[in-house]
């Protein structure tokens, strides 16, 4: 866990002052809406179809149980009940009005939860691994760098007013869980020849209407350097940045006009001009290791690598899918990290309830030292559970819904708010969710298909990621009717790659249809057994997928 | 529209002299940039104060070599969410050692006086009188500050390195 002192305490508590000051001279008239979106963006609140809309940042996917509790008490206090998780660690609650906003994010003030970076064009959550510090292989825990951009740019003075929102990611093993290639900067953290720790800087990635895959723009950037190269990268992007077309205006587009080489030399240009005169942005270790002393690790056991507990619970084939595809290895002989799918047979990806948060919170501080993590896959995850535990963790989380044994499986799909809730969509995504649950409740079958990673978004903005799924489904309006079209092959991995469409568009009664015969053709296609549909797509093309697909369509 | 300037309502004593009207020998004016680098050397040499315009589109390096001889810089804000001028006012104060006044003009907003004043300007054309009478409170909501510019303001890293040093000297 990260601890905030006394300082951030502080500008979190001036930070809700400021805002309940906004909302009232909002409300007094004495702002207008257009001069109060800005200001209210910037504190997460979105007005959608049927309400505001607040989203809450959640840095680097950590929680504790106590946060959790308050976000539960949030979500009963000022909304429905419930809270959605999104794909890149916040949760939204749908249902909030402006005048409760400033008693909402007091209460949450109190826990070190802020809605700073969940809105605007302005650095957004910055993200990292949901294992962080606790993954095998790792060079180090990443959330140390990622508190240290955090803070940078929290209420930046030159950055808050950028062309567009601006998102960075951080990952520090080998296999990428925070999809650092499709982000606006993307760090990967890993140690040069001299064995000293750094980063290879991405820059352009991002979905949207223009997909990208970043691009590499330094291979390696010392730690102690690393907050004067991103602002030598923002501040070629605040000065040069399209603001002529909204559509135009990540950095993305820039990157893509100028050319990865040409926009490489602007910003080393620029950061040869600030190293030389301005060292204050330079970190010294004292600085990361302060940093680095806020993050606690429990005090684990000795325990065995395989407990007798487990031994026993092998037996009962329930629990034995549940443990292969929702228990992955920890750092920490005898531990494991758990992840939890909020996504259950017919119901909306991301979606918990007060209740079930109030549940997991009392579970983390039993099984796993008060500690939950939040993944991009919007599934939720217990890092440090003893392997002892499990089968009480796994009976006691059926009790509450967030046992379904899916994570990585067909089923596990990731999916915007879609038209349901959204002011920007086109297209429905949770009813397609739901539906796609319902086809694949059969968990035989989806332990045969294997790993698949469904996404799906409302429209162009690509908030459910679609052009990084295995599957990708995408809502588009036709003649003011809804239709999906639907791409493979897309990944957001270390090997991230953008999917091919396979065919055109079909209305949304047959989305369903199309997608289980996409996993049919696979099914037939595939070489082995292990092969997994990503790599098929990979080997085959879309070609024979479109031939199965379309054939009788 | 009232000016604020080192942290209060004053009077404005420049004038905006138009593109195509006569520029006055004596007296305080501000000038656009197209007026101004049509001669540059004159008119930063003429006996009263000279200010000049500076879109947020046009590159800094043909105005760096007046700088010295110019009492005004004014940055504009076409609309409060147009930030490039924060770019520029840090250029100007701390790459190019620019300690004139730097003025923000535009839609100069409440909302925005401290990051502007953090980027270095010190003057604030403002948009509404209920705001620039709110200046000297606003400028205070914060006194945390994550992030190091030339404003001076010691950042939480450095305080919490200080507080650090402080408590291990203490027995």
């Amino acid at each position: 866990m990260y601890a905030y002192d006394e300082l951030d305490r502080t500008l979190i508590n001036e930070r809700v002052e400021e805002f309940r000051d906004q909302v009232k001279r909002r409300l007094s008239g004495e702002l207008t809406e257009d001069e109060f979106k800005m200001l209210r963006l910037q504190n997460g609140v979105y007005l959608q179809l049927h309400a505001y809309m607040f989203r809450i940042a959640i840095p680097y996917g950590t929680l504790s149980s106590e946060q959790l509790r308050r976000l539960a008490h949030v979500a009963r206090r000022y909304d429905r009940g419930y809270g959605h998780f999104t794909t890149r660690q916040n949760i939204q609650f749908n249902w909030i009005k402006l005048a409760e906003l400033p008693d909402a994010l007091g209460d949450l003030a109190e826990v070190g939860i802020h809605a700073m970076q969940t809105s605007g064009n302005n650095t957004r959550n910055v993200t990292s691994d949901q294992w962080a510090g606790v993954a095998p292989g790792e060079i180090e825990d990443p959330r140390i760098w990622s508190e240290l951009i955090r803070q940078y740019t929290t209420l930046h003075p030159e950055f808050s007013f950028l062309p567009r929102k601006f998102k960075f990611a951080i990952t520090a093993s080998p296999h990428d869980r925070a999809a650092i290639k499709i982000h606006d900067i993307g760090l990967r953290l890993h140690r040069n020849a001299e064995g000293e720790t750094g980063f290879e800087v991405l820059v352009g990635g991002g979905l949207g209407r223009t997909p990208f895959i970043g691009k590499t723009i330094k291979p390696f950037v010392h730690g102690r350097d690393l907050l004067s190269y991103v602002e030598a990268i923002l501040r070629v992007y605040n000065q040069y940045g399209r603001r002529d077309n909204i559509y135009k205006a990540r950095i993305k587009i820039l990157v893509h006009e100028l050319g990865i080489d040409k926009f490489a030399k602007e910003v080393e240009d620029e950061w040869q001009e600030m190293r030389d005169s301005d060292t204050a942005l330079t970190l010294d270790d004292a600085m990361i290791e302060d940093i680095r002393s806020r993050f606690t690790y429990p005090a684990y056991e000795k325990l065995p690598h395989t407990p007798e507990e487990l031994k026993k619970a092998a037996h009962d084939p329930l629990f034995e899918r549940w443990r292969k595809n929702s228990v992955s290895t920890h750092k920490v002989q005898g531990y494991a990290i758990v992840t939890l799918s909020l996504k259950p047979v017919g119901g909306p990806p991301g979606d918990a309830t007060a209740d079930q948060m109030d549940a997991l919170a009392d579970l983390a501080d039993k099984y796993s030292f008060g500690e939950i993590r939040v993944g991009h896959e919007q599934n939720l995850a217990l890092p440090h559970v003893a392997k002892r535990d499990l089968p009480a963790l796994w009976n006691a989380l059926d009790k509450i819904g967030l046992a379904t044994p899916n994570v990585n499986l067909v089923s596990d799909i990731i999916a915007c708010p879609g038209l349901d809730y959204c002011s920007l969509a086109n297209a429905r995504s949770i009813p397609i969710a739901q539906e796609l649950t319902r086809r694949f409740a059969n968990h035989e079958t989806a332990d045969l298909i294997g790993r698949l990673h469904i996404n799906i978004s409302g429209c162009i903005n690509a908030c459910g990621h679609h052009h990084v799924g295995h599957i990708g489904i995408l809502g588009v309006e036709k003649n003011g009717e809804e239709f999906y079209q639907i791409t493979i092959g897309g990944r957001a991995d270390e090997n991230a790659e953008l999917g091919a469409l396979i065919g055109p568009a079909v209305p949304y009664g047959e989305v369903a249809d199309v997608v289980e015969d996409i996993v049919e053709a696979y099914l037939a296609l595939r070489a082995r057994p292990d092969e997994l549909f990503v790599d098929t797509v990979k080997r085959l093309g879309v070609e024979p997928f479109r031939e199965r697909v379309y054939a009788t369509r | 529209m009232p000016l604020v300037k080192d942290g209060k309502i004053t009077g404005d004593e420049f004038i905006h002299v138009a593109d195509d009207a006569e520029v006055p020998g004596g007296g305080a004016i501000l000038l656009s940039s197209t007026r101004f680098l049509g001669d540059p050397e004159a008119l930063s040499r003429r006996a009263g104060k000279t200010g000049v315009i500076w879109p947020n589109n046009r590159d800094l390096d043909d105005l760096v070599p007046y700088l010295d001889r110019l009492a005004v810089v004014a940055l504009v804000f076409p609309t409060f969410r147009d930030g490039r001028a924060y770019s520029q006012a840090r250029l100007l104060r701390e790459r190019h050692n620019y300690r004139g006044e730097l003025r923000a003009t535009g839609q100069v907003l409440r909302d925005q006086f401290l990051f502007m004043l953090r980027a270095g300007f010190d003057s604030f054309e403002v948009k509404k009188p209920a705001d620039a009478e709110a200046f000297a409170i606003t400028v205070k909501r914060y006194s945390v500050f994550y992030q190091p510019t030339g404003d001076g303001r010691m950042t939480a890293l450095h305080r919490r390195m200080m507080l650090r040093h402080s408590e291990s000297a203490s027995p």
